[in-house]
């Protein structure tokens, strides 16, 4: 534990974690605790980022905090798939602190000590996923956003919060209880660990409808990732306050779902085990079905969070469609995805919570001409759904496009006619709420509102700048995806003859 | 000789008789604190030499002590081997614990007059468990069996709900039949071998494996210590005892009492009739792998619908000790290290557990769900380690659940019962939500209306509380320590190399 | 002839399976208790006949070269005569106390008091159950 990195990885932890202390200490104090959440959220962001050059490098410091026994520890690597989750993570966790702290006022919500704190645990809780060494830590920490999200879902502390929350806690404890356990134990009896391996570890211990088996224990073992039929802890987790769905039901828990999903595809499969067995190729189309499904449920839902969420079950299912489309140039996609979708759909629920806030309407009939009234939130959830469906100059551009180039690549024409059908999909259920909002006639409202409070419109304005700015650079993101597939992805990389579309920009850390 | 070397040379005698004479000095020092600090002094110093006993045989090497100078097999023999010192430091060590958190829980729960008897009790019943564990003498067992057993019959008649007189009636019938019936197997051994020293019975016994008495001997003795562990289905005392014992009662029965029964059958079958008896001529495993499944599952699921937490944990017990069977059902290393390392690991998790159910009684009165709604705001560092001790007790990874039910797993892995493997995760995910229940009743829900704010439990009950629960995490990061102890414990039973 | 030769195991048998029969049939609480203790003699019988050396005098060695019975089984016996009666004595100590607290010894009047075969809802039930643990420890007192 000499070097930098490693006191990095220690510090990732520790920050979070410290600062649940201290949101626990200034209980009371709110000016204290809003303080303690944005220094630990702000420090996080510096010791994530002075982790980046490292791995860039080709560095991969580790960790180990315990061996429990031979073969099974609570270690932690950075592996540039981790790193980018990571880094997604704590970008997002200082700005969504300044949103909640316009959000928790405006809302006048009670127990915010309780939901700094637990937010801070859920921090740390993501932290330990990113950077998980194997499936044991994976998993412990894996459990311990569960758990630590169940009292941000049932804030409210209501019947309805409650029932919510013993299905969002049920289906995710069980699923990972029921199966995902099983398969790491599996994983473990067969290779005598559950390190991380770049190659995969079983793909020659295994055969067959075997391999297709340990998949299936994971994909739905792993309920974060939201596969259908396992989706509905999801839009049940909606009752939480908005800041919640936001960074923890749009980007850390879900992307800890999709994120373990392509770890252990890329580090336990291995791509080429997977690509040679077909009974691991059911994946793909429970993922199209996925999209497509969620997408068609979206479409109906009239309550503005509820049709984020299914969108997000539909967005989420992209990732691991990139992943099982199992080519080099997919993957790449899927890791991208996690990041474009996070930006995006931040976005989009910051200016659901804000709409909120400000005019207190959760459904999307009721939007009508309250673009006018509250620019910059329409504005910024424009953004957010052009990004979500794939337009440039929005996020989702670039990942979509490296999936499609995947899918084109491998001649999976399911997945392209997924990706295309599901694009027309999208733009069917955003643009309505865009038109709703800007071109339909206002309300004759009688609570006359303008725009959402400062803390608030900061915050969206951020995640929406951050989403066109990953169009124009992501380059950092780009390479770390490049590292996972080990592929030097620079300029003068050719995937099977084809240019990617790479950004003019070469500026090595373009983000923020 | 100095009075050192001879302290020294009668430790594992001391280990037993000095609670055994301590205990009555209790009565003598009448009522007030002074009978509490001398039985917790005496459990300390317990826990010192179990330890210092420990050391002395951490290299393998057995410590045989004659009592009274009569050599075995004529007198009673005290043997120390790696499994007894283990054994003998989780109890002492409980023992020191909940004597030490005792004072304050014994005087809102047990009227003053009768206290000094309460600690007369309590100190019998450790000296009673000790014993039996640090025998080597059949028929000694018994007896340590009965003084322990007594004397927890009366302390369990102590509960302040009136159903602790009828628990401790129940349990005093079928604990005694299983006493009865163990020294029925007993006197037949001795019938046939004519000596009831465990180490010259395991000597002769196997010479005699074919006599029908013997075999009958083997099925009594085992019927009577299933009885005394609450193996399923004969765990029927078991919740009632558990529910309405005062609470202390109830930490040191959960937390040693069932183990010791265990750690008893254990002797039988490894030591005294040897694994291929038990296991190849008897085939025991095949009548305990069903029950202690069924205990696993049936257990489990019943522990899920209790109001009260206390019962929730004693049926919970019940679905812990089949665990431990299975363990030893497994009839492999692996297993028997799961069973030994979760006799010691479950010792500390249902230690942690009721102690801190305690504190919630000494400041609510009540361990029904409904009236720990919202507790945790106000009790919160009890309520703390009763989550630490739940999480042990569903298996979570850096506790000490995780290290047994591991090896559990490995075992029933290693002898391919996948089934088996199942059921352990099943049931662990019931542990979850019985565990749930209460976590989220006393997280998440309101105080019930009417009832009076409390505080946190004085420093006295949450000190040891504490200890405990952060054992459960300790031994769970560090593992090495217990594996390896449990592990060439095992290794010695098993007849393996270490 | 065998069968008859062993006949003190079979006085021992009835005895036991007596016992151990009026234990589980019997709900009166003292009944229980004696069964307890037919049951426990029949192992004292065990013990006890088995010690015994055809021909053999009492085991009060004067002469060295006497035939005696066994006395290891005697002086075990003891000790488990001594336990029988502390379980008995406890047995019966906790039927008093019952019977105070109950106003009963018959068992399934017992279980009528603290758990009412219908009726009541459980909700209620707790209630009552805290309310009867609180009223019998005060008349306890």
């Amino acid at each position: 534990m000499t070097d930098w990195n490693a006191i990095g990885i220690v510090l990732a932890l520790v920050i979070p974690l410290g600062a649940m202390g201290g949101i626990w200490l200034f209980h009371g104090r709110p000016e204290q605790r809003e303080r303690v959440t944005l220094v630990a959220a702000g420090l996080l962001l510096l010791v994530v980022l002075s982790l980046l050059p490292s791995v860039l490098a080709g560095l991969r410091p580790e960790w180990v905090f315990a061996e429990l026994f031979p073969g099974i520890a609570i270690a932690f690597r950075v592996e540039p798939l981790g790193m980018l989750f990571a880094l997604v993570a704590a970008l997002l966790w200082p700005i969504n602190s300044v949103y909640s702290i316009g959000y928790m006022r405006g809302n006048n919500e009670p127990h915010q000590t309780r939901f700094y704190g637990y937010f801070a645990l859920a921090l740390f809780a993501t932290m330990g996923i990113a950077f998980a060494a194997n499936l044991v830590t994976l998993f412990v920490f894996y459990e311990l956003l569960t758990l630590s999200t169940y009292p941000l879902v049932t804030h409210k502390g209501n019947d309805a919060a409650r029932a919510a929350g013993r299905v969002y806690l049920g289906i995710l404890i069980t699923t990972s209880i029921g199966l995902l356990l099983p398969a790491i134990l599996w994983v473990w009896s067969l290779t005598g660990t559950t390190d991380f391996t770049v190659g995969g570890l079983v793909g020659d211990k295994l055969q067959g409808p075997w391999l297709g088996l340990l998949l299936f224990l994971f994909m739905f073992g792993i309920g974060k990732a939201a596969l259908m039929p396992i989706h509905r802890w999801l839009p049940a987790a909606m009752v939480a306050p908005t800041p919640v769905s936001a960074l923890l039901h749009a980007v850390a828990v879900v992307k800890a779902g999709v994120f373990s999903v392509v770890k252990v595809i890329v580090y336990v499969f291995g791509v080429d085990s997977l690509h040679a067995v077909p009974a691991a190729s059911w994946l793909l189309y429970v993922a199209g079905f996925t999209i497509i499904v969620a997408s068609l449920i979206a479409l109906r839902q009239d309550n503005l969070k509820r049709r984020l969420a299914y969108s997000t079950i539909s967005q989420l299912s992209y990732v691991v469609l990139g992943a099982a489309i199992l080519a080099p140039v997919s993957i790449i996609g899927a890791a991208l995805h996690i990041v474009a979708h996070a930006f995006g759909k931040i976005t989009l629920f910051f200016a659901a919570g804000s709409i909120y806030t400000a005019a207190h309407k959760t459904e999307i009939s009721q939007l009508r001409g309250i673009g006018w009234r509250m620019p910059w939130t329409m504005t910024a959830f424009s953004i957010g759904a052009l990004s979500m469906i794939g337009v440039p100059p929005a996020a989702g551009f670039i990942s979509k496009w490296y999936m499609l180039l995947g899918a084109f690549e491998t001649q999976q024409l399911f997945a392209v006619g997924v990706i295309v059908l599901s694009t027309v999909l999208n733009a069917a259920y955003f643009l309505p709420i865009i038109f709703t909002a800007f071109a339909r006639p206002a309300e004759d409202d009688p609570a006359q509102h303008g725009e959402a409070p400062r803390p608030i419109v900061i915050a969206l304005a951020c995640t929406a700048g951050l989403t066109v700015l990953f169009f124009l650079f992501h380059q950092v993101p780009l390479d770390l995806a490049g590292q996972l597939v080990e592929l030097p992805l620079s300029d003068d990389f050719q995937p099977n003859g084809s240019q990617p579309y790479v950004p003019p920009s070469n500026i090595p850390q373009a983000l923020p | 000789m100095s009075l050192g070397t001879a302290i020294a040379q009668n430790l594992p005698a001391l280990q037993v008789v000095l609670p055994l004479l301590a205990a009555p000095v209790c009565l003598l020092l009448g009522r007030g604190r002074a009978a509490w600090a001398w039985a917790t002094l005496v459990a300390w110093l317990g826990l010192l030499i179990s330890l210092a006993l420990l050391l002395q045989v951490s290299d393998g090497s057995v410590l045989r002590y004659a009592f009274g100078g009569w050599a075995a097999p004529w007198g009673i023999e005290y043997v120390v081997d790696r499994l007894a010192a283990m054994v003998l430091l989780i109890v002492s060590l409980i023992g020191a614990l909940v004597l030490s958190y005792a004072r304050h829980s014994v005087d809102a729960e047990i009227d003053a007059d009768r206290q000094p008897l309460f600690y007369t009790l309590l100190l019998l019943c450790l000296a009673g468990l000790l014993g039996i564990v640090i025998t080597g003498d059949a028929f000694n067992l018994f007896v340590l069996l009965e003084v322990s057993s007594l004397s927890t019959y009366a302390l369990i008649s102590l509960g302040r709900n009136r159903r602790a007189l009828t628990a401790a009636y129940q349990y005093l019938v079928m604990g005694t039949i299983g006493a009865t019936f163990y020294i029925i197997g007993v006197g037949l051994l001795y019938m046939v071998t004519g000596t009831l020293n465990m180490a010259d019975l395991a000597q002769r016994l196997p010479e005699l494996a074919h006599l029908r008495t013997v075999k009958t001997a083997f099925a009594f003795i085992s019927v009577g210590l299933a009885l005394k562990l609450a193996m399923f289905p004969l765990h029927l005392w078991l919740p009632n005892a558990y529910t309405y014992a005062p609470s202390v009662v109830s930490a040191f029965l959960a937390a040693t009492a069932t183990k010791v029964a265990l750690y008893a059958m254990i002797r039988m079958f490894y030591t005294v009739f040897g694994a291929p008896f038990s296991f190849g001529t008897m085939h025991v495993e095949w009548l305990i792998l069903p029950l202690a499944a069924a205990a696993i599952f049936i257990a489990s699921v019943v522990a899920v619908f209790q109001h009260d937490i206390k019962r929730m944990l004693a049926y919970s017990s019940v679905a812990q000790i089949g665990y431990m069977l299975l363990g030893l059902g497994m009839v492999n290393l692996t297993g028997l290290t799961a069973s030994l390392l979760h006799l010691f690991n479950h010792a500390l998790m249902k230690g942690a557990l009721f102690l801190a159910l305690g504190a919630v009684v000494y400041r609510i009165g009540s361990t029904n769900i409904e009236r720990m709604g919202g507790i945790a705001r106000e009790m919160p560092w009890t309520m703390a380690a009763f989550v630490v001790g739940g999480l042990s007790l569903i298996g979570v990874p850096l506790t000490v659940g995780f290290v047994s039910k591991w090896y559990l797993l490995l075992g029933a892995m290693e002898n391919g019962w996948w089934p088996l493997v199942i059921l352990i995760l099943a049931t662990s995910l019931i542990a979850v939500v019985y565990v749930w229940r209460v976590v989220e009743a006393a997280y998440f829900r309101a105080r019930p209306a009417g009832s009076a704010p409390v505080s946190e439990a004085p420093l006295t009950l949450l000190v040891p509380i504490w200890l405990l629960a952060l054992a459960n995490v300790y031994l769970g990061i560090h593992t090495r320590p217990l594996i390896g102890l449990a592990g060439s414990a095992a290794a010695d039973l098993l007849g393996v190399g270490p | 002839m065998e069968l008859l030769g062993q006949y003190n195991y079979w006085v021992v048998f009835f005895l036991m399976m007596t016992g151990f029969y009026v234990v589980i049939a019997r709900g009166n609480l003292v009944a229980k208790i004696v069964g307890l203790n037919i049951f426990q003699t029949s192992v004292f019988l065990l013990y006890i006949s088995m010690g015994k050396v055809s021909g053999g005098t009492a085991p009060i060695v004067a002469d060295p070269g006497s035939l005696y019975s066994n006395p290891l089984p005697h002086v075990l016996i003891l000790t488990a005569i001594v336990v029988g009666v502390a379980t008995t004595a406890l047995g019966l100590a906790l039927v008093v106390r019952i019977k105070e607290a109950y106003g009963t010894v018959e068992e399934d009047e017992i279980y009528a008091q603290d758990d009412p075969p219908h009726g009541s809802a459980p909700a209620l039930a707790q209630g009552s159950e805290t309310a009867t643990a609180d009223s019998a420890g005060e008349a306890r007192r």
